[in-house]
């Protein structure tokens, strides 16, 4: 279907009791999903006639701390044919089990393995789950929000022992996160004296 | 006597010529015929999405040179223009211009780069020279318009940083005046070369149906015969007005991708012209006090311009809370930035969807069954950079 509007409400009738929410913004459809429906929303999605979204442009995760569901999953697809994007999303907690969709997008590998590998989330029937762009043998999910933006390991070569080693971060200087909101909008710190 | 089979593993890399980069390449060998390879990639891992995440939106800008570092205006292209679509900023008609001539400079400076050392990969090594000789002459206009070669910061939200330097449009028209000539000169060393032929013809076949299945995009797709690209299908800047042809493969191997490069190499040419002939004069970004900084003249004269400046350059502008994703069309591929915003002057979210990535992904659906010579040949047909594809 080449018009938006008729697009998200064909989506809508067909998907009804699946979808939470949906919206049409920035030329693009998002739509919110229930976690237990993600194989059906992405494979029908992928191979109705009208909707064709054959392609997968990404998977990505977002963290939300204070949220009692932490983690929202997103997935990004496009159709070449109607020349359409969609986003669809679902929020999920922390130790919840993703299903991995890499049995209706083989691209969908790597892309899992990352989410995987930047905040922890796992995946059920994934063919290869392991971490893919930290280093060999890396503890923690750097991507997430309570995670330094230091880290928590440095790498230097040792001139006594002859390899490279692994010691906790030292800085010579604190990381400095200097509050610059406007004063005239009240900064936090200000808010939190006041509060106190 | 039936022979035992025996395989063979082979680590290719991490520090190796033909990787193009830092790929640790696992492969599991029949002879010499690959039976299964596991790319481990991360090597070049700088944790960018991090790190915007804690600085504001101007601080962001340069670590998008530090992606795909062949071509680093077009990244920068897809965050402003996530910011601007989020900001509803309105871009000058010149700033388009100027932004475009920029992205297409940026596509030649990766294709050659590819192309030649894809031909250097299967064993010839003159096109190196001469089509690095022209990269240079890119890299200096780069220079002249943003002050650095490669890593640009040049383009802002609203606009570009600086308007072209006096001078700058004669020459870049002159080199697209001479450009063609030299690429004539590449394919008479590669198009009907037997050597080159024999390493690229039917050598990692793509078929339709996986290009789309395995995110391919940009080239990769193009050269299985999909006819598709952002610029044309979902235009940003001024692509609307240019015209342009899209070249498509029909095969899908080696060989055709080079061919698509080749061609848009010389369709770039043609958008650079034309944008310098049809370049509006005026701004060059928004006027905008609170997204785009004060002239440096007006510092020491106007109260307000001191505020704004000094606010831009250390809270930084804020920006709506929203969720947005936007994609150019980079020499690789789609390349699109994920962004999500939460009123403050830092990004919550920036999610940078990298189309090498994808692409190496399907290095095992493309290799298997192959010779092990292949594998530099393919490699370098997928145009892999390390600075994406790790982030």
């Amino acid at each position: 279907m080449k018009n938006l509007e008729d697009l998200e409400k064909f989506i809508n009738s067909e998907l009804t009791s699946k979808i939470n929410n949906s919206f049409i913004k920035h030329n693009n459809i998002y739509i919110t999903i229930d976690h237990d429906e993600l194989i059906d929303v992405i494979s029908f999605l992928k191979t109705n006639k009208e909707t064709k979204f054959r392609q997968l442009i990404e998977i990505t995760a977002v963290d939300y701390p204070q949220n009692e569901n932490r983690f929202k999953i997103v997935y990004l697809l496009l159709s070449h044919e109607y020349n359409q994007r969609i986003i669809v999303d679902y929020s999920i907690k922390e130790n919840d089990v993703i299903s991995s969709i890499t049995s209706i997008f083989p691209a969908a590998n790597w892309m899992e393995r990352e989410v995987f590998d930047m905040y922890g989330l796992n995946f059920k029937n994934h063919p290869d789950l392991r971490r893919i762009l930290t280093d060999y043998g890396f503890e923690g999910h750097p991507l997430r929000k309570d995670f330094p933006l230091t880290g928590h390991n440095e790498v230097r070569y040792s001139e006594e022992q002859k390899k490279v080693i692994y010691e906790p971060v030292k800085l010579e200087q604190n990381y400095r996160n200097f509050d610059y909101e406007s004063p005239w909008e009240g900064t936090k710190y200000i808010k939190e004296i006041k509060k106190s | 006597m039936a022979k035992e089979k025996k395989t063979l593993n082979l680590n290719f890399g991490p520090q190796h010529p033909a990787a193009h980069g830092v790929l640790r390449l696992i492969l599991q060998l029949d002879g010499e015929v690959v039976e299964k390879a596991d790319p481990h990639i991360g090597l070049l891992h700088r944790g960018t999405e991090k790190l915007i995440e804690n600085k504001t939106y101007i601080q962001a800008v340069p670590y998008f040179d530090r992606l795909d570092y062949v071509a680093p205006m077009n990244q920068e292209h897809a965050f402003a223009l996530a910011i601007e679509k989020i900001l509803k900023i309105e871009v000058p008609a010149r700033a388009k211009y100027i932004r475009v001539i920029f992205c297409e400079i940026g596509r030649i400076l990766s294709h050659i780069l590819n192309v030649t050392t894809q031909a250097m990969d299967v064993g010839a090594l003159t096109p190196t020279l001469w089509g690095f000789e022209e990269r240079e002459k890119l890299m200096g206009f780069y220079e002249r318009v943003s002050g650095s070669r490669l890593h640009a910061n040049y383009f802002r939200a609203g606009g570009v940083h600086k308007d072209l330097p006096s001078g700058l449009d004669n020459d870049i028209d002159e080199f697209c005046e001479k450009f063609p000539k030299i690429i004539d000169d590449l394919e008479t060393l590669l198009t009907d070369n037997r050597i080159f032929k024999q390493r690229n013809v039917d050598i990692g076949i793509v078929s339709k149906q996986d290009a789309l299945d395995y995110s391919f995009s940009g080239v990769m797709l193009r050269g299985s015969g999909v006819a598709w690209d952002l610029r044309r299908s979902q235009p940003y800047d001024c692509y609307d007005d240019l015209e342009f042809k899209i070249p498509v493969g029909k095969n899908g191997d080696c060989y055709d991708r080079y061919l698509c490069r080749i061609e848009e190499m010389r369709e770039s040419v043609k958008i650079i012209k034309q944008c310098l002939k049809n370049i509006p004069k005026g701004p060059i970004k928004t006027d905008d006090g609170k997204i785009s900084p004060p002239p440096k003249k007006e510092l020491k004269q106007s109260m307000e311009a001191l505020i704004h400046h000094f606010k831009l350059f250390t809270e930084g502008y804020r920006v709506e809370k929203d969720e947005i994703y936007t994609a150019v069309e980079a020499p690789k591929g789609e390349f699109g930035v994920y962004l999500i915003s939460d009123g403050s002057s830092k990004p919550y979210k920036c999610k940078i969807r990298a189309p090498g990535f994808t692409h190496l992904q399907a290095m095992d659906y493309l290799i298997k069954g192959h010779m092990l010579a292949d594998v530099p040949a393919v490699l370098g047909s997928m145009d892999i950079v390390f600075g994406e594809v790790d982030r």
